[in-house]
């Protein structure tokens, strides 16, 4: 049976609002804002915000590591357990991810602040205050706070799948219980490290709201660009093309990535 | 090293937990400075129940998830039947433009849409195109994925004899979909609506390049408070929309407990 005329309506959807929103946007990012001439300006002013994006990438990759080392154990965890507790872990994981980020970032800011909640404990200890917020270390861990979860699903559900026997086999062989992580379960957990990384790093590094709200002027990334390109600066011609050089480097970091695995459904394992 | 893990496990747990505690804590508090509890009150609940303003912002946030995820649920449940028909280069093909949103940043998805509509606001010579509609599209946008990579391998687990046998019996194959097919994949169709309305209703970037001063929804406002010293009602509402969603997905969780022990059951049976 011929069954792919149900696919066109869905392919007209994705190339008007997929397809072609990224042409406007390569488009935008060669036109002047004011004459909408051909011009190379606004890709020209890139390495002014080089230090920028250097930045995002520092503190995205920092916290892409930090959420594998940090998820792994829990997501381990959690694939050991029994049945029914591992169905009420994993939606105690899910339930932070359905509420607003905003507020819960907000909720940092009142644990970080100079005269908040962690300061205060501190104070009463006879400590600090201590600069806890707008640095990069905050930014970080707004980072890892809001994406931690993004990393141990899909790790949960790749370790959650490797065969038994497979480690009970190595387990005859003789290996020890460190061998058997280092050689059965961790190599067999690529793909979902893979898929952790990316779901990690890419929202990290086009954040805007995280690093506005712990960060100051001196941990400024680049999805605060675009934002105020957009939002307040009104030069969307130059929002463009930061967007425009951002997906094209996330593009390049997943195909790289994507080389050590073979999934069809790419980012995806959930 | 299994203590280890587990005492772990439970702190990074308690680390996700944190800010629903200050939040739902903030929400009981009589001051205003979300960092020093006051003293006890309700009266944050009962000014968000008065609030017509942010009520209205909730519904709105309401209208668009469900409008979206519906519609979302109906044309990429129609796709993944389609796609999983079809073969090579048209498979792969449709598979990279599925994925496009999907590993896009949310910023560059919200900009591209952003500028789209300010080009066709300028071809239909409308002011001000952001609001209501551009809204939908663009969450129909986003959730399309979610629906079809939560359909798709519901379809590929599901017995192609059955669909043949369907219209062997002389089904129409819009009947064979309905009656056979849709019944085979709805644990997928639901799940991908599901997923579909809770990313709708707490979206915010997206939404906050798409929308405008028309028809706005609550997160978008909620960043726009975030700028102004923000209002003790929006914790009351967090803690609210937090214990509402506990129960759902408490209530899901134990009927998958269900359908789980009812499964051991019926192989234990075979056995």
């Amino acid at each position: 049976m011929k069954r792919n005329g149900l696919l066109w309506p869905y392919v007209a959807w994705m190339t008007l609002f997929t397809l072609i929103p990224l042409g406007v946007v390569v488009y935008y990012a060669f036109t002047d804002s004011l004459t909408g001439a051909f011009t190379l300006a606004n890709l020209s002013h890139l390495g002014t915000y080089l230090p920028i994006f250097l930045r995002s990438i520092f503190l995205s990759l920092a916290s892409s590591a930090i959420c594998l080392v940090v998820g792994y154990p829990v997501a381990y965890t959690i694939a050991q357990a029994r049945p029914s507790r591992q169905r009420l872990l994993s939606m105690l994981l899910m339930l932070p991810m359905c509420m607003s980020f905003l507020l819960r970032t907000l909720a940092w800011v009142a644990m970080l602040e100079d005269t908040g909640i962690l300061n205060q404990l501190l104070g009463s200890l006879g400590i600090g205050p201590l600069p806890l917020i707008r640095t990069n270390g905050a930014v970080i861990l707004g980072m890892v706070y809001n994406y931690l979860p993004y990393m141990i699903l899909p790790l949960y559900t790749v370790i959650m799948k490797i065969d038994p026997r497979l480690i009970e086999a190595a387990q005859d062989l003789g290996c020890n219980g460190r061998q058997v992580f280092a050689q059965v379960t961790l190599p067999l957990s690529v793909p979902g490290i893979i898929s952790g990384l990316t779901m990690v790093f890419v929202p990290a590094v086009s954040t805007f709201y995280i690093s506005q709200k712990l960060g100051s002027t001196g941990t400024t990334m680049i999805g605060d660009v675009i934002e105020s390109q957009f939002k307040t600066a009104y030069n969307p011609n130059l929002g463009a093309a930061l967007s425009l050089v951002m997906m094209i480097l996330i593009f390049l970091c997943i195909g790289f990535m994507n080389r050590f695995t073979d999934q069809e459904e790419g980012v995806m394992t959930l | 090293m299994k203590t280890f893990n587990r005492v772990f496990t439970v702190l990074v747990f308690v680390f996700l937990y944190i800010p629903m505690v200050v939040l739902a804590v903030a929400s009981f508090n009589t001051g205003s400075d979300i960092a020093v509890f006051k003293g006890f009150t309700l009266s944050q609940y009962t000014a968000l129940f008065r609030d017509a303003d942010l009520l209205r912002l909730l519904l709105n946030s309401l209208i668009i998830a469900v409008l979206s995820s519906v519609l979302a649920t109906i044309l990429g449940t129609m796709a993944a039947v389609g796609l999983h028909g079809a073969r090579g280069r048209l498979r792969s093909a449709v598979m990279t433009l599925t994925n496009i949103p999907m590993t896009n940043p949310d910023i560059v998805t919200g900009v591209s849409l952003a500028l789209l509509f300010a080009f066709a606001g300028t071809l239909l010579k409308i002011n001000s195109i952001l609001g209501f509609w551009t809204l939908l599209f663009a969450h129909i946008t986003f959730n399309l994925p979610y629906v079809i990579l939560s359909v798709l391998p519901k379809l590929s687990q599901m017995d192609p004899d059955l669909q043949e046998a369907a219209l062997d019996l002389g089904c129409t194959p819009v009947q064979a979909f309905f009656r056979v097919i849709l019944h085979e994949i709805l644990p997928g169709v639901i799940s991908g609506l599901m997923m579909a309305f809770t990313m709708s209703l707490d979206d915010f970037v997206i939404s906050y390049f798409v929308t405008g001063s028309s028809f706005i929804t609550l997160p978008v406002e909620i960043y726009n408070y975030t700028k102004k010293p923000i209002q003790p009602k929006i914790y009351a509402l967090f803690t609210l929309m937090f214990l509402v969603i506990l129960v759902v997905m408490v209530a899901m969780n134990l009927l998958q407990a269900q359908d789980a022990r009812r499964k051991t059951r019926k192989r234990g049976v075979r056995i």
